[in-house]
């Protein structure tokens, strides 16, 4: 580039450069006038990754997580101006004390007291998570947030509506600073810190995990760990790995033909037909807490949950070829089999989680 | 510390800035305006105005919108010149007068006869980070909802419009939100279009201190060609049948006449 610089082009440095210098005078003077108001870098925060956990999937490098981050992010998380009436926050279908899902609501129940058609998923280990949502619709953390926002019976609302609502707000000015060292609050950092609240909320301290890393001496009962035996045979095929889920879209047969019509699950994504009735494998970390149960809440116990793998499973033309092992479609499984593998489910219970200050409202 | 630091920004930028700037650099940078016209036949198009499609249905339009990106141009002795990533999206509103003069810089200066460009938005930059997708990319900022939140993906294509031809239960009003970059983990809808346009004989003169401005006409009516009928099909957003949409859109780019 240099080489093609021409006289012309020499004249205009010449002058830049004299601009330059006035500029930094007034730089100079700029400095000495608002010593105080140096900005201080954010301070890095190292997320500590459970050691029995997948790979991280979010990309950490592209929005390094900071305690101004954090702060920021869980501010917006918890604030109602992200909806149309400023009525409705993340928290509001999002609540810690059931891993962060909408207690009482088997379909999501949002603004002007609208109703959903999906059953809210808890928010816990979102950063080693390829795909979000039932359906996998959306395919990065950052991304998230936008569609609570702008549905039209949760949030109905848009990011510049809620920018300038911020705007206004001179918390919020401040707190931008802090996190991304500049007032100016743009979509992009205002998406970046709620990952980064979102990214520190890790749920990796249940009875089980402490089993499984073999801190404090902590043990299973025999009951729980012949729950735990029966759900590696039985279960694992699809709530694989320490996060409970292998992160694949599957028909476990909840659907009934006619549910399938209301809700086709994945297909609406990939609109392939072999993809009908399949959702995101969930998570059973917190289950305890999770209730109500499977994509639409129509279940409201674990209890119940069991049943249906043992009696209820509906044989549609994509029910997976693992409930299909038996003479029956489904999990054959005796009464005390499934007491035992709900009190193995009951150890993924993370109480530090739900009661963790860190990410509670107040 | 922090001054030399200022110092050494600013120098880079005005450093940058004289060696990018065109008329600092004669003969070797021009630029370009390519001129989006949105059409229907004959007449330019205006909203809000009844017009009647290729099947004979009277519609108007409320909304016309569509990305256009990787925009590419190619001289007379073939030399392809591809404008660089960071700078080739650029989303043409019907509303937006200004939108529709996409202007580009920095092109070596040649003879050129011909444009290539994608209506919609390439998967790569689809699935980039946040922050590499800002100004008209943000899928925060709805450009007037180009952006799919349930199912992350831009709409490259956004029509909507009036007709006695749709259904009266939506109040005659049609929808086209063409979109869906071929999917993330799994294959699916791919509507991402080329269009390639000849300027025949005539020729784009690019060279530094003359804008040449290359005016594309943008036929409404070849959307409906040929046989879509907004009675037939009043709304189509992510389903199968975009395809045949996009096949047909694809085909409402052509070129019109070129200033020097
Ligand atoms: C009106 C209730 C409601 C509000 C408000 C809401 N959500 Fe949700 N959220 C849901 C429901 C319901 C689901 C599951 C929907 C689906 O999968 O289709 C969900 C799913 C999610 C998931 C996916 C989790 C996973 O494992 O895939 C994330 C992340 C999430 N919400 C974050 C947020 C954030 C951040 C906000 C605030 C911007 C928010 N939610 C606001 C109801 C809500
Ligand atoms: C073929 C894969 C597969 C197998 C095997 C399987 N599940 Fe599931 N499980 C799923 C899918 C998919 C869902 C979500 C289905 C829906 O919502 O329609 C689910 C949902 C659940 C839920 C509800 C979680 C929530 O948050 O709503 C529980 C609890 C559960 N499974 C427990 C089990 C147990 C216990 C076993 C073994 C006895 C088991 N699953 C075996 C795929 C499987």
């Amino acid at each position: 580039m240099i080489m093609y610089i021409t006289k012309r082009a020499m004249q205009v440095m010449v002058n830049s450069l004299l601009t330059m210098l006035f500029i930094s005078c007034l730089a100079c003077t700029q400095d000495e006038q608002n010593e105080e108001d140096v900005i201080k870098d954010p301070a890095p925060v190292r997320i500590d990754l459970p050691s029995n956990f997948p790979p991280v999937v979010y990309d950490l490098g592209s929005n390094p997580v900071t305690q101004e981050g954090i702060e920021l992010g869980k501010k917006i998380f918890y604030d109602t101006r992200l909806s149309r009436n400023n009525t409705i926050s993340c928290g509001f279908c999002h609540q810690q004390q059931t891993a962060f899902t909408h207690h009482g609501h088997d379909v999501s129940h949002g603004i002007d007291d609208k109703l959903g058609r999906r059953n809210s998923l808890p928010i816990q280990n979102l950063l080693f998570y390829k795909t979000f949502f039932w359906d996998g619709g959306v395919h990065n953390l950052d991304l998230v947030a936008l569609n609570a926002i702008t549905n039209a019976v949760e949030m109905d609302e848009n990011v510049p509506h809620i920018l300038a609502k911020l705007e206004n707000d001179a918390a919020y000015k401040k707190m931008f600073k802090a996190a991304f060292k500049s007032e100016e609050i743009t979509s992009t950092k205002f998406l970046q810190a709620l990952s980064q609240f979102l990214a520190t909320m890790i749920s990796a301290n249940s009875t089980y995990d402490m089993y499984i890393r073999k801190e404090r001496g902590v043990t299973l009962s025999e009951s729980e760990l012949k729950g735990l035996e029966l759900f590696k045979q039985k279960c694992a095929g699809c709530h694989a790995t320490d996060l409970f889920t292998d992160q694949t879209y599957r028909n476990n047969g909840f659907s009934s033909p006619a549910d399938l019509g209301r809700d086709s699950g994945r297909e609406e994504i990939t609109l392939n037909p072999e993809d009908r009735g399949k959702f995101k494998v969930p998570s059973l970390r917190n289950v305890e807490y999770t209730a109500p149960y499977m994509h639409n809440g129509k279940l409201q116990t674990l209890e119940e949950v069991l049943n249906f793998y043992s009696s209820g499973v509906h044989e549609t033309p994509t029910l997976d070829s693992l409930l299909r092992s038996e003479e029956k479609p489904g999990i054959q499984l005796t009464a005390t089999e499934k007491q035992n593998i709900i009190a193995f489910l009951k150890t993924l219970t993370d109480e530090q989680y739900v009661g963790d200050r860190k990410f509670s409202e107040f | 510390m922090k001054t030399i630091y200022l110092i050494n920004i600013i120098l880079l930028s005005f450093l940058m800035m004289s060696c990018s700037d065109d008329d600092v650099t004669p003969g070797e940078k021009g630029s370009i305006v390519i001129e989006f016209d949105n059409r229907v036949g004959n007449t330019n198009l205006e909203l809000y105005k009844d017009y009647i499609n290729t099947n004979g249905e009277t519609f108007n339009l409320t909304k016309l919108h569509y990305y256009i990106s990787n925009i590419e141009l190619r001289d007379i002795n073939g030399k392809a010149f591809k404008v660089p990533q960071d700078s080739s999206y650029f989303l043409i509103l019907e509303d937006d007068p200004e939108s529709q003069k996409v202007r580009i810089n920095n092109i070596p200066s040649g003879s050129y006869n011909e444009v290539t460009f994608t209506i919609g938005v390439d998967s790569l930059r689809s699935t980039m980070d946040i922050s590499k997708r800002t100004g008209v990319l943000d899928p925060a900022q709805p450009q007037d909802g180009m952006y799919w939140s349930w199912n992350s993906g831009y709409i490259f294509f956004k029509m909507e419009g009036i007709s006695p031809s749709a259904p009266a239960d939506q109040e005659n009003k049609f929808y086209y939100h063409i979109g869906g970059f071929g999917g993330y983990n799994s294959p699916t809808l791919n509507n991402i279009r080329k269009a390639t346009i000849s300027m025949g004989s005539a020729r784009a003169e690019v060279k530094s201190g003359k804008v040449p401005q290359l005016h594309l006409h943008v036929d409404i009516l070849q959307f409906f060609t040929p046989s879509i009928t907004i009675a037939e099909h009043p709304n189509v957003m992510f389903a199968d049948f975009s395809k045949t949409i996009s096949a047909n859109y694809v085909n409402m780019f052509k070129y019109d006449h070129v200033h020097n």
